[in-house]
């Protein structure tokens, strides 16, 4: 079959037709769906201690006295690493050892709430600088094997 | 009823092709039952952990089957030190007048890859990469050195200095010096440090004959006695590894508060301590280590390493024997190497490493996942 007769543009429109399901990595983590997301965590009503992901509990004085909320999306770079090599599983994104690139990962704090530990965009130490401001994003961080877009979080640099 | 350790023996760190974990750690007992004067038959008690080579206990099939009270040892990186401490309170109580503690390990090659499932963590954690204990590391290190000014040179020289007391060990693993720029060079495993500067997974095995102080002699003419012995676990506020989040308000970790608890049952200082073992998974848990330990003050140590001060001849010779850098870390055995290390040089027998002035008081470190630290202070 010559490339020119395939049916591309018929099969292209029919996986459009099929809607990709965007689902979150974990239920839980964060509002999903949502134009403007954000993490969830959960609070001590006890001794005001946040948390996250959302516990049962609080970790500083194992109250169940906990409630969920939405954690601020801004915060500063508390500190950070660069991932420089592949990392073995539980690992699991679209990456091959060959397609793999480095990528960031700090401690964000989030005022009045908690440290929250996550993948930076920003992968070269030029860019990142512990005080600096970061914000939440959500997009997809590999591909189920249906090919349905696994979403995740991460922070990137306030711009 | 004070504690003394008569007899030790340890199986070479590294990789011994055709030798299980298992059999490590029956070279080792051999060892320490050869170097007190006794056999196995003796032992009262068994207290011995692995993570990786199966069940310590399982060593009766080795060593012969006695009937002896065998109690299993599981506590990350701390297990061998917790073993100690276990053996410690048996003599103490009265219970027991002799018996062994050991510790070996025989891990696959690589980093270690933790299962977040087993630390009560989400699968997503792991699955973005962040179920990383050199993250952690270098994330702890990352924001020491911009809060007291060590520099990366300095992370470099930790390094150096373990493969050269390393190269002076004739058990250690890594036994040849690497130079400062190769080590600075090495590709970086996670900003701000290098291959060279992080430890690996391995393989070895230790044991120790402990017994009741005022029977020592019996077995040796150089007894080392335990002064004390603790284990602490994380408190809220700590930093500490596998923690999708912490507390904004930190706290001090477990390694103060062991060392703390150590040196207040011992009735010494850290000015009285002679030689050093401390955790150094990797170059910056050293240089942290330090001060958690209450050796220097926060940021003191990059004047102390630029001098040479942890080095054999220094002023706070520190893992004299190459420690996790220049042995690797065999998890079940790696606390129990930074004692055997101790009491070679406090009876005086470490040849070509002995620090000098014949030193007195020696102490031991180590910290794990997911928080928890055990010492040591042991004298001569
Ligand atoms: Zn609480």
């Amino acid at each position: 079959m010559k490339p020119s007769s395939m049916p591309m543009t018929v099969r292209f429109i029919t996986r459009e037709a099929v809607m990709y399901k965007n689902t979150p990595i974990a239920e839980g983590l964060f509002t999903w769906p949502s134009k403007e997301p954000a993490l969830l965590g959960s609070r001590c009503q006890q001794c005001n201690i946040a948390e996250f992901p959302q516990k049962p509990s609080c970790p500083a004085c194992g109250s169940m006295d906990v409630q969920v909320e939405e954690l601020p999306r801004r915060g500063t770079l508390w500190t950070w690493t660069i991932q420089g090599f592949m990392p073995k599983k539980p690992y699991l994104s679209d990456e091959t050892p060959e397609t793999f690139t480095p990528y960031g990962v700090g401690y964000i704090e989030l005022p009045g709430a908690v440290c929250v530990e996550s993948r930076l965009l920003e992968n070269s130490p030029e860019k990142l600088k512990i005080g600096m401001e970061m914000e939440l994003v959500v997009e997809t961080f590999r591909h189920d094997e249906s090919g349905n877009p696994v979403m995740s979080f991460a922070f990137k640099a306030v711009e | 009823m004070d504690v003394a350790i008569v007899g030790i023996g340890i199986h070479p760190f590294g990789r011994t092709a055709g030798l299980s974990g298992l059999q490590q750690g029956a070279y080792a007992a051999r060892l320490a039952l050869k170097d007190a004067g006794v056999e196995w038959k003796d032992m009262q008690f068994g207290f011995g952990g692995s993570a990786s080579a199966g069940s310590a206990d399982a060593l009766v099939n080795e060593l012969g089957l006695t009937g002896l009270p065998f109690i299993n040892v599981a506590n990350g990186c701390a297990t061998g030190g917790s073993a100690l401490i276990s053996a410690f309170n048996a003599i103490k109580s009265g219970e027991y007048d002799i018996g062994m503690v050991t510790g070996f390990d025989k891990h696959e090659r690589g980093a270690f890859n933790a299962d977040p499932k087993q630390m009560g963590i989400g699968e997503w954690y792991g699955e973005v990469g962040l179920m990383m204990t050199t993250q952690f590391f270098a994330m702890k290190i990352q924001r020491y050195m911009d809060a007291y000014g060590i520099s990366s040179n300095t992370l470099a020289k930790v390094a150096q200095k373990a493969f050269s007391n390393g190269a002076k060990n004739p058990n250690a693993w890594r036994r040849e010096e690497i130079p400062l720029d190769v080590i600075s060079d090495s590709p970086m495993i996670s900003h701000p440090l290098t291959k060279f500067m992080f430890c690996a997974p391995g393989e070895g095995g230790v044991a120790l004959i402990l017994c009741r102080a005022d029977i020592a002699r019996r077995y040796t003419d150089k007894p080392i006695y335990l002064k004390s012995a603790a284990v602490r676990s994380r408190r809220y506020g700590s930093f500490e590894v596998f923690a999708p989040s912490q507390a904004l308000k930190q706290v001090d970790g477990p390694t103060v508060d062991a060392s703390r608890a150590a040196f207040e049952a011992a009735g010494v200082g850290p000015q009285d301590i002679d030689v050093l073992q401390l955790q150094d998974t990797e170059s910056g848990a050293e240089v942290m280590h330090m001060a958690e330990n209450g050796f220097c003050e926060h940021g003191e140590q990059e004047a102390l390493i630029q001098a040479g001060e942890t080095g054999i001849e220094g002023k706070l010779p520190t893992n004299t024997d190459g420690g996790c850098l220049a042995n690797g870390e065999p998890i079940g055995a790696t606390g129990l190497r930074q004692v055997y290390e101790t009491c070679v040089q406090l009876r005086g027998e470490a040849g070509e490493r002995q620090v000098p002035n014949t030193p007195k008081v020696g102490y031991t470190h180590v910290y794990g996942a997911p928080g928890i630290s055990a010492v040591t202070i042991l004298q001569r």
